[in-house]
């Protein structure tokens, strides 16, 4: 069980490249220092640090959101550079739900296959089958607010997934949460990665989530927002509670704890 | 939390018993003091006159009532053209807002007697009187409605390169549903105003006198107890139109907006 649960990682192709990208928003804010950062096939890397270091910029810029304002992104080694973005291969999970309340959960499921026009009743079938995944089948036929926060995440996870994206980028998802749901959906999360052969990238501010969940940790400072550390999290999944409480769970937390702290020193010092 | 929320039950009688305090008042001092119907007619004496004027009344009302209804539906239809014209671009919202204030802020009797002269047949003039007090309020909810769209969303819809044609239908449109509910509530009393104060300016008697005419004539011949009775006819469609519109919001939001989604559901 243990052996089959880490997917084989390609870090020879690399879902997505950032190249010495910059960000400077128009604003005049200095949002990202030279970045270089690939994620390999399969990975589960998290982009941990605190507020305003970067880590959604960086995201967006791999979601292909917003432009750098220098270096290059390279989505599959390029392939999907050229034409701007790669809208269908990604798969994007936001802070909050962000999910349409005048619309069905099947509704707000099927919207992005509806954006790309696949027929209405090939859709359909992918959006029980999306729904099936996040465990939410039976409330197809609900509206947004009568499900909990919870629920309404999963409703956004199901809807990133019924593009069947090979990049999933999810920023903060679960930061609103309470802590029981979080490590419920941590759990999910991780379990829905091992089965689909994704390649997530995943933004936290939380250091035992990032530890617990990814098989890499880069850890960001602010100011301008640069790469700190690039750690790799060598326990294979599922880790449950027993990784929790094992000691090389402690020592990595720690030291992450320490890089940040120090980052947020050296910061303090500078200003 | 529950002892400071009225039931179900005193939510409608309380305003009936004022209702029924406010008429018996109203009766007994007209009584009391021997008021002169041509002053102040006495509530029985309204409904009377209501019952015994019917016919007269009650083709007045149908001409307001259509006159309103007709610019209510004009001032929907033209406003919310512009205001999808309005969300195209800043340009065009930047040049033409400033000219929808304008229309806002100008007096209807000013304009009246302009449109009155302008459009020959009257019941058209009458409308587009009625038109011009009613579509502001569609306009500016709106465009307001069309603009406030959920961030996160529409950063969706451009991942997943929406058209603009598919961002205004799945994503503006209903975005705007409950800002064009609001807007429609106030234009619908607005409609019946404008339609009653471009009617006094008019002043069109005969055979399509609405109940502006009335009332006016009414008060020519100090017939008193014919102009309440038409006052009561106004008030009643005012209400009508507001309930009308009030049921159209609830059928379309109750399902999944705030506002209409009842307490405890």
């Amino acid at each position: 069980m243990t052996a089959s649960s880490l997917p084989s990682v390609d870090s020879a192709l690399s879902v997505v490249e950032a190249r010495g990208v910059t960000k400077t928003y128009p604003n005049g804010t200095h949002a990202l220092a030279p970045v270089d950062l690939a994620v390999g096939r399969g990975e589960l890397v998290t982009l941990l640090g605190p507020s305003g270091c970067g880590k959604s910029t960086l995201l967006n810029l791999f979601a292909g959101l917003i432009d750098p304002t220098e270096g290059e992104l390279r989505w599959w080694d390029g392939t999907l550079a050229a034409t701007g973005g790669a809208g269908r291969r990604l798969g994007f999970v936001f802070q909050s739900p962000t999910l349409m309340p005048w619309a069905r959960v099947s509704a707000n499921v099927r919207l992005p296959l509806d954006l790309l026009r696949v027929p209405r009743f090939e859709a359909e079938q992918r959006v029980a089958d999306a729904l099936a995944l996040v465990g939410l089948g039976r409330f197809a036929r609900h509206y947004p607010r009568e499900l909990s926060g919870g629920m309404q995440m999963r409703v956004s996870i199901a809807r990133a997934l019924v593009t069947e994206p090979d990049l999933l980028l999810m920023d903060e998802p679960f930061g609103a949460l309470d802590e029981f749901t979080r490590n419920r959906l941590d759990d999910e999360l991780v379990a829905l990665w091992s089965a689909r052969g994704l390649t997530i990238v995943f933004v936290t501010h939380s250091i035992h989530e990032a530890v617990y969940l990814s098989t890499r940790v880069v850890v960001m400072a602010a100011r301008p927002g640069r790469v700190l550390a690039d750690l790799p999290v060598e326990t294979a999944h599922p880790r449950g509670d027993p990784f929790r409480a094992s000691g090389a769970y402690g020592a990595l937390c720690a030291s992450l704890s320490e890089l940040v702290a120090a980052a947020g020193a050296q910061e303090a010092e500078r200003a | 939390m529950r002892s400071n929320t009225p039931s179900r039950w005193l939510e409608y009688a309380a305003p009936v018993l004022v209702a029924i305090v406010t008429i018996a008042l109203w009766q007994g001092l007209v009584d009391l003091y021997a008021v002169p119907s041509w002053l102040v007619p006495s509530p029985a004496r309204v409904l009377a006159t209501l019952v015994t004027d019917r016919e007269l009344l009650l083709g007045s009302l149908g001409v307001t009532l259509s006159i309103a209804l007709a610019a209510l539906g004009i001032a929907v239809a033209v406003g919310t053209f512009v205001s999808l014209l309005f969300v195209q671009s800043r340009w065009i919202e930047a040049s033409f807002f400033p000219y929808a204030i304008l229309l806002q802020v100008t007096p209807i009797v000013a304009i009246a007697p302009l449109i009155i002269i302008w459009v020959q047949d009257t019941r058209a003039a009458l409308v587009l009187c009625a038109v011009v007090v009613a579509i502001f309020p569609i306009i500016s909810n709106t465009t307001l409605g069309l603009r406030s769209v959920d961030p996160g969303l529409l950063n969706l819809f451009r991942m997943h390169r929406a058209s603009r044609l598919q961002v205004l239908l799945r994503l503006r449109v209903p975005s705007a549903l409950p800002y064009f509910f609001g807007g429609l509530r106030i234009a619908s009393g607005l409609a019946l105003i404008g339609a009653v104060v471009a009617e006094f300016v008019a002043g069109t008697g005969g055979q399509g006198a609405g109940l502006a005419y009335q009332i006016l004539m009414a008060g020519i011949q100090l017939n008193v107890p014919r102009l309440f009775a038409a006052l009561v006819l106004i008030t009643l469609a005012g209400v009508g139109l507001f309930g009308l519109t009030v049921w159209v919001s609830k059928l379309a939001l109750r399902r999944w907006h705030e506002s209409e989604i009842a307490a405890g559901t």
